[in-house]
């Protein structure tokens, strides 16, 4: 075929000399900015692990962190599109405080009234009601960065004082609870996890998903003769994704229900209490599925998509976009409705966690999820960022923080580490980009 | 010869102005399938501006835009497109931290049945494309940052031959390109022709002009100085038209021709 003369020289080229590191990572392909991420990541467990003396890679601690990790992870997937197209948004946090007081407000107030309480479909309505609310509100702003030019970071500069002051207004600064018992599972806790079966079934399904998509991509290659990855490193990358992926399972699945919980959970269910206690594993948390979920589809959205490669492109050269046709204003609307939308989804996730909407709920979110999108790679020069990066930029983040807390870190003191943090890497991806020139 | 037929392109009495300044004032040219129409003049004579025009990147005050003889409405890049009109910017319009293959389909990327992008495909034509165009280039992975400026030039040139383009606009094509690179455009430029694809090219190098156009428009300060055919004028005298606006014999003068006392 034409095809494959075309890509022979290519093939050729592939097998490059170097180190034996350096023709590792470029057989496999992998990204070695987000492997250095993830090597940062594990520095950062490991150095918490040793100074408080085994208290950190624990399945109870590193359980409560993925669902701590969530909330935050959810936005900084949306804050990923926001930054790379050369915006900001400082609103998230308030969007965040004002959807979950609206969403509170329906299924504790509104809603009972209407269909009764404990209704099967409240925490559907009030959920819908809460992303359809976020992303109008991330539409309007859009709007008026898009359309009437004025700067992003004003824009929602505004929202942030407006959103806030919205939610206290609603309801006069009161606080709304309790929530509704489904809803809540959004939360997490040991009513919001799938339990052990579940977990390992989600665990298995996510292997076959890698392996399938890596055949596939082989395939794919195959079809129009380019060059393919030497065999032994899509074993290696099949291989380490299902080890990476049943391990998580399983250290999930290691965090066992707390003694009155499970002493409840037996007293319900007419389990008799053992002598040795009742060890009931809590698996993933429904939240963390959730993040897990919507990263997934942010990451399709972003990587295979018309409208990601229009938001990366838009981020490399807007005007170039502009000249290649795109509707770029339309662009801009639509990730600031996304990012409404997701903001919404981790306002569920954290009032659902609280069990309580209050009206300083999300306060300095904001800034959590821009570092954790930055932390993860994303330039705010534009065009540069990952989904995978922000979610493991949003994990650094919190694990700092947890590790922090098992030090007893004063809260000041926290805020000076994780400031510093940012900075420096930020600093340091400046020195990589330049290296990389 | 040429002039019996109906032109691929006219514009006709074109002007737009930015805050009071007109950039183009009342210019008319034309362009015939085949063809090679050079458009020359100073920095800021009005060249770009009139073909942004076309290209549909600005909106025209006053004027018509005549596409084989049918009035024709082109309010964006997507319009310009649409009618066969493809150009290549000056400043290599391309979106520098996405590889070729995506620059080349940008805005227009092909899907698989589910709606996503085929990327495979995309960078299967790519590489057909560009092996035609720059048989050197491998580089389909990296982002066109990571290119020298004859490669991004020819990600630009391949985007817009890529569509069955009748209407070529380059704007300064060569500009960021050494001599080798350019002769290759040259040769493209040839090809091109021979294909029956009309031409608008700009440009501030008159050697490069008289070598490939049929035709030179020369503007200056917004306006028309005149046109003519390659093989009728000198290049000292088209110089003169550029700098002085001075209409030699073998031109047709348009509005912006020096009043001769």
């Amino acid at each position: 075929m034409a095809n494959k003369t075309i890509a022979a020289p290519a093939s050729s080229t592939l097998k490059t000399q170097g180190t034996a590191l350096q023709r590792f990572l470029q057989a496999t392909e992998i990204d070695t900015r987000l492997l250095g991420m993830v090597g940062a990541l594990l520095l950062i467990w490991i150095g918490f692990e040793i100074s408080t003396g085994g208290l950190f890679l624990t399945p109870r601690n590193l359980w409560n962190l993925t669902v701590q990790a969530s909330s935050v992870s959810v936005m900084a997937t949306g804050m990923v599109l926001v930054i790379v197209t050369r915006n900001i948004d400082l609103s998230v946090g308030s969007i965040l405080g004002f959807v979950g007081m609206i969403m509170a407000i329906t299924q504790a107030r509104i809603l009972p009234p209407l269909i009764g309480f404990d209704n099967p479909a409240t925490w559907v309505i009030a959920l819908t009601i809460g992303i359809l609310l976020g992303a109008a509100i991330g539409a309007f702003q859009g709007m008026i960065i898009a359309f009437l030019s004025v700067p992003a970071f004003i824009v929602t500069l505004g929202g942030l004082l407006i959103w806030r002051a919205a939610a206290f207004l609603v309801i006069s600064g009161a606080t709304v609870a309790p929530m509704d018992t489904k809803f809540r599972i959004m939360g997490g806790g040991a009513d919001g996890s799938i339990g052990a079966t579940a977990s390992w079934v989600v665990g298995v399904i996510a292997c076959v998903a890698i392996v399938l998509s890596i055949v596939n991509s082989r395939k794919q290659r195959k079809r129009f003769g380019f060059p393919l990855r030497p065999k032994w490193a899509e074993y290696f990358l099949s291989i380490t994704g299902c080890v990476g992926v049943l391990g998580a399972v399983w250290v999930l699945n290691s965090y066992y229900m707390p003694v009155n919980l499970a002493k409840r959970y037996a007293e319900l269910n007419n389990i008799a209490w053992p002598e040795g206690g009742l060890q009931i594993p809590l698996g993933i948390a429904v939240p963390v599925l959730m993040a897990v979920g919507i990263a997934i589809a942010m990451s399709f959205l972003t990587t295979r998509t018309r409208f990601g490669r229009y938001v990366f492109a838009i981020g490399g050269n807007p005007e170039a976009a502009e000249l290649a046709g795109i509707k770029t204003r339309w662009v801009t609307v639509r990730i600031f409705a996304l990012m409404g939308a997701l903001c919404a989804i981790a306002a569920a996730i954290s009032t659902a966690r609280l069990n309580a909407a209050t009206n300083a709920q999300g306060t300095l979110d904001e800034l959590y999820t821009i570092a954790a999108a930055v932390i993860g790679g994303t330039s705010l020069a534009g065009g540069v960022g990952t989904i995978a990066g922000a979610v493991i930029g949003a994990i650094v983040m919190q694990s700092l923080q947890s590790g922090m807390v098992l030090l007893r870190v004063d809260t000041p003191l926290q805020s000076i580490v994780i400031g510093i943090v940012l900075v420096m890497a930020v600093w340091l991806d400046t020195v990589y980009r330049g290296r990389a020139k | 010869m040429t002039q019996h037929r109906t032109p691929l392109v006219e514009m006709k009495n074109i002007s737009i102005s930015f805050g009071g300044i007109h950039a183009v004032d009342n210019a008319s040219v034309d362009l015939y399938p085949g063809e090679v129409v050079a458009l020359l003049g100073h920095n800021g004579a009005g060249k770009s501006t009139l073909i942004k025009i076309l290209s549909g990147a600005y909106k025209r005050d006053n004027g018509e835009i005549l596409i084989n003889g049918e009035p024709v409405q082109i309010s964006n890049p997507r319009d310009a497109k649409g009618y066969g009109i493809e150009t290549i910017y000056q400043t290599l319009a391309v979106a520098d931290n996405v590889d070729a293959a995506a620059n080349l389909y940008l805005g227009r990327e092909l899907r698989t049945p589910w709606g996503t992008l085929d990327d495979v495909a995309m960078e299967a034509k790519a590489r057909e494309v560009m092996g035609r165009l720059n048989p050197n280039f491998r580089r389909f992975k990296e982002p066109v940052k990571a290119l020298s400026g004859g490669q991004r030039q020819s990600v630009a040139i391949a985007r817009a031959i890529l569509f069955d383009a009748r209407i070529l606009i380059m704007d300064e094509p060569t500009a960021a390109l050494g001599p080798q690179e350019t002769a290759q455009v040259g040769e493209l430029i040839k090809q091109l022709k021979r294909e029956g694809i009309g031409i608008f090219l700009i440009s501030h190098d008159i050697h490069d002009v008289f070598d490939l156009a049929d035709r030179v428009s020369v503007m200056k300060n917004g306006q028309v100085v005149g046109h003519a055919r390659t093989q009728d004028v000198t290049k000292d005298e088209v110089l003169g038209m550029i700098i002085l606006g001075k209409v030699p014999p073998g031109a047709i003068a348009g509005p912006g021709a020096m009043q001769t006392a």
